[in-house]
């Protein structure tokens, strides 16, 4: 057998086993904290900051800013900032120990890294729409809600699912 | 008995440096497990690949079960833990979005971000587009306000809706992960490989 300086990199976890670390870590956090793990909140109160930031009479007002908003205390104060930071951090330390850490794009060689940029943010975009209409993206809603059997929780993890599969054949272009 | 934050077990001093470490396993287990690789997310819808599969439905079972049983054991109140409330059309058309945008995007907002922290452009464009899309939702939130809030069921289980009891579920969602892991297994052997 032939090994390659890099041959480690693409070295992942046993799906299963990931899959039974993560178990265990949600049913710690629900343990704790008494609710799961989220994604999008802290993205969404860097928003709430830089729009109350740029115009704080505006985001006081406003129906969906104002939510997020209370004049004692910074919107960054956020248990889903600081998760969210660490999710930045436990990713950086995992792909460092693989060395999987580098500036690059990755496509599918059918198209150009200029396509998949194009792609990838319209796909963020979709999702910063949808999660909001959700309640929560695939990890608060999806995820930590069917955890605990939430209702709303397994609606959106089939909508999510069911969807994806239903068009799958429409973009199969940017993967296969 | 738990949860531990609510009944003032754990101070809320410490809330946010829990946040940091949960985060940080979190991070740390979706990148190892290679969530940070779209072409290996996305392989799910084409057959190439199903770790999305297999982590989420193996943690979504190993979660439940492990929560329930600290309740029967007494450990915690089930009742306690957050449930999502059910705003019915807005959640429909929110997963559909969502099952689009991981369709174009190769990512969820969880994946994008370890994608983002081992330097893959693409997870940093594509965390600017939901930031842009959570912008753009708040920015038209006066518009779509009475949609956004149509059907409230409020925070409803399954167990209230089907009047069924938990254990039920519990044992039903794993029996559906030995289906999926057995028919996703057949399926990966008949499907041409991808390299990435």
């Amino acid at each position: 057998m032939e090994f390659k300086n890099d041959s480690f990199r693409h070295v992942y976890w046993n799906p299963y086993f990931g899959g039974l670390l993560l178990g265990l870590l949600i049913a710690a956090t629900f343990y704790v904290t008494g609710r799961g793990v989220g994604a999008t909140g802290g993205t969404k109160a860097t928003v709430v900051t830089a729009v109350n930031t740029l115009a704080p009479e505006y985001a006081g007002n406003q129906d969906f800013y104002s939510k997020y908003v209370d004049e004692d205390k910074n919107p960054m104060e956020n248990w889903l900032v600081f998760e969210t930071l660490g999710i930045i951090i436990g990713a950086f330390l995992s792909g460092s120990i693989k060395g999987r850490v580098s500036l690059r794009v990755q496509h599918s060689p059918k198209i150009t890294s200029r396509t998949r940029l194009i792609f990838a943010l319209a796909g963020g975009l979709l999702f910063g729409v949808g999660s909001q209409f959700a309640r929560g993206c695939t990890s608060g809603a999806a995820l930590s809600g069917s955890t605990v059997l939430s209702l709303a929780g397994f609606i959106t993890m089939i909508g999510i699912f069911g969807t994806a599969y239903l068009f799958a054949y429409l973009f199969r272009k940017l993967w296969i | 008995m738990g949860p531990l934050t609510f009944n003032d077990i754990i101070s809320t001093e410490w809330n946010y440096v829990i946040a940091l470490l949960i985060g940080l396993a979190f991070g740390y287990i979706l990148e190892a497990s290679g969530f940070s690789s779209s072409r290996k997310l996305v392989g799910v819808f084409y057959g190439y690949d199903f770790v999305v599969i297999r982590v989420f439905i193996t943690s979504v079972s190993v979660a439940m079960i492990t929560l329930l049983y600290l309740d029967y054991l007494g450990f915690l109140d089930f009742s306690m833990l957050y449930v999502l409330p059910t705003y019915l059309p807005a959640q429909i058309l929110g997963s559909v979005i969502m099952g689009l945008g991981f369709l174009m995007g190769g990512f969820c907002p969880g994946t994008s971000l370890t994608a983002l922290a081992i330097g893959k452009i693409d997870g940093i464009i594509f965390t600017v587009g939901i930031w842009l899309g959570i912008f753009g939702f708040s920015e038209a939130y006066p518009y779509i306000e009475d949609f956004n809030n149509s059907g409230y069921m409020g925070n409803v289980t399954l167990m209230d809706y089907f009047g069924v009891n938990p254990y039920t579920f519990a044992f039903g969602f794993a029996v559906f992960a030995i289906v999926a892991f057995t028919v996703s297994s057949y399926v990966r052997r008949n499907v041409k490989e991808i390299q990435y």
